[in-house]
């Protein structure tokens, strides 16, 4: 089982918190909508992956396994 | 099979409306199940045929209803004729002339999935086509009792009302907006049941297919995509109407049918979230999704619109992304933020006074709007702004420069509804 970031596109908001902390899977639009790179998440950046999950201010991301 | 092609609208004398005596000489009603019990020989029947869904996606019927059937709960059917697309009026024809074939299918899907529970959703300015399935109900009441309960509902006007997670929200009490998935309709639809959600003319072919077998469907069609389409043709025909045609006919035998006496510019098929054909292939696309899928297209709900030879692609593609830009649900940032860039710069492009970077602009924001919302809106019009940038290239080109071309004082063919507000 592989994890990768998934959002939640409707309770998105665009605070651009995530970018700044995942830039290794995070990236804005030109609206400052984040654009997510769906490749797996390798054990070392995991636990880097999950605060930036919790710092979402309106909980739009998550981690989904990817079989 | 009638000589001239025809299966839903074969029994259709004079474009009157079939009634449920004159429909019974031709199709047998199919008796019920019971409510919580699937019954996979009619689900095989329909996945032996072939069926693929006619709302716009093309997904295989039958897996749907596998699907819906691995629930635990009691299912619900719910029957799409919201037809949202500004060109297609093929649901609201069937179910103004063949009510019967359409809820026969429902009956059939409620059967086959175990639902005891139908909901007929209709967008509520068809007036026509909802007294249309009234009548038919009240007929069946009449004459055939049955135990599945039938409710009709007069839908938002809104084009992604129609989206099926949208409608399930709104059946719900909601507004008829798109929800995030999972959970997806076959796991938590309406009331929290198992949800099949299928589009009318699906439901008409599932009752014929019932009727006469699979093999029969698959006599005419294609290998992949057996069957007929019902078609809406429009623009600048002699005679716009809604055919039926075995898929995979060539797009040229039904611009023939129609009539096409101010030539052809270009042809969007498959609706406002399908693609342009221009050019060459005007004479080589078929109307299957084999033949226009890897032009990056699709049959969609399967309207054809012409273009007249005299007429400004640049101009009908921005009046249909402007309306693109204000049928957003607003709910995703990318697709709120990026219709309305994307319909603001193709305005002044068509305009004539465009920056200079306005087309490496719109290629850059199609790559970043695409696959981006809740639902696939964004994305069918991602699809749409790409053929038209491919279909009209030379064209989008010049106006990008300046040099607006001569045939933008032209009549506009495209029509561009107005946006109703309100999601309730």
């Amino acid at each position: 089982m592989k994890p990768r970031i998934v959002v939640d596109m409707i309770s998105c908001v665009g605070h651009r918190l995530c970018a700044d902390l995942f830039p290794e899977r995070i990236t804005l639009d030109d609206w400052g909508y984040p654009i997510i790179d769906a490749s797996a998440i390798p054990p070392e950046l995991l636990s880097h992956a999950k605060r930036t999950i919790e710092a979402c201010p309106t909980l739009a991301l998550r981690l989904d396994k990817l079989r | 099979m009638t000589h001239d092609g025809r299966r839903l609208l074969a029994q259709v004398v004079n474009k009157n409306r079939t009634s449920l005596a004159d429909h019974r000489c031709h199709i047998a009603r199919v008796s019920e199940g019971r409510a919580g019990r699937a019954d996979s020989r009619l689900i095989d029947a329909i996945d032996s045929a072939g069926l693929r869904g006619r709302g716009g996606a093309g997904f295989p019927t039958a897996i749907k209803m596998r699907a819906v059937v691995e629930n635990r709960k009691t299912p619900v059917v719910v029957v799409n004729g919201t037809e949202g697309e500004p060109v297609s009026v093929k649901d609201a024809v069937l179910m103004r002339l063949q009510p019967h074939l359409v809820l026969d299918g429902a009956a059939i899907a409620a059967t086959a999935v175990g639902a005891n529970e139908i909901h007929v959703c209709i967008e509520r300015n068809n007036v026509a086509a909802i007294k249309s399935i009234e009548l038919a109900l009240l007929e069946r009441a009449q004459c055939e009792p049955s135990s599945v309960v039938v409710h009709v509902h007069g839908t938002p006007p809104r084009y992604v009302a129609g989206e099926e997670t949208a409608l399930i929200h709104w059946l719900n009490g909601g507004d008829a907006k798109p929800t995030a998935t999972p959970p997806r309709p076959f796991e938590r639809g309406v009331g929290g049941r198992p949800t099949l959600v299928d589009n009318v003319e699906t439901l008409a072919h599932v009752a014929q297919i019932v009727h006469n077998g699979p093999s029969w469907f698959r006599e005419t069609g294609t290998q992949d995509e057996p069957g007929t389409a019902l078609l809406t043709v429009g623009g600048a025909v002699a005679h716009g109407a809604v055919y039926e045609a075995p898929i995979g006919t060539p797009l040229a035998h039904i611009l023939a049918r129609a009539g096409t006496p101010s030539g052809v510019r270009a042809v969007l098929v498959g609706g406002y979230f399908g693609s342009w054909i221009a050019g060459d292939q005007l004479k080589t696309a078929a109307l299957s999704n084999a033949s226009l899928r890897p032009r990056g297209g699709g049959l969609g709900c399967g309207a054809v619109m012409v273009l007249p030879e005299r007429c400004c692609g640049v101009v009908e593609s921005t009046r249909v992304m402007r309306w693109m830009a204000m049928e957003t649900a607003g709910q995703c940032g990318p697709c709120v933020n990026g219709l309305e860039s994307i319909a603001a710069t193709m305005s002044h492009i068509a305009m004539g006074s465009a920056q200079p970077e306005a087309l490496q602009w719109l290629d850059r924001w199609a790559l970043q709007v695409d696959g981006r919302g809740a639902c696939k809106f964004p994305d069918g019009a991602m699809r749409f702004l790409r053929s038209a940038l491919l279909a009209f290239g030379p064209d989008f080109l010049a106006h990008a420069s300046g040099r607006v071309c001569a045939d933008v004082e032209m009549p506009k063919v495209l029509p561009i509804p107005n946006v109703a507000p309100g999601w309730r």
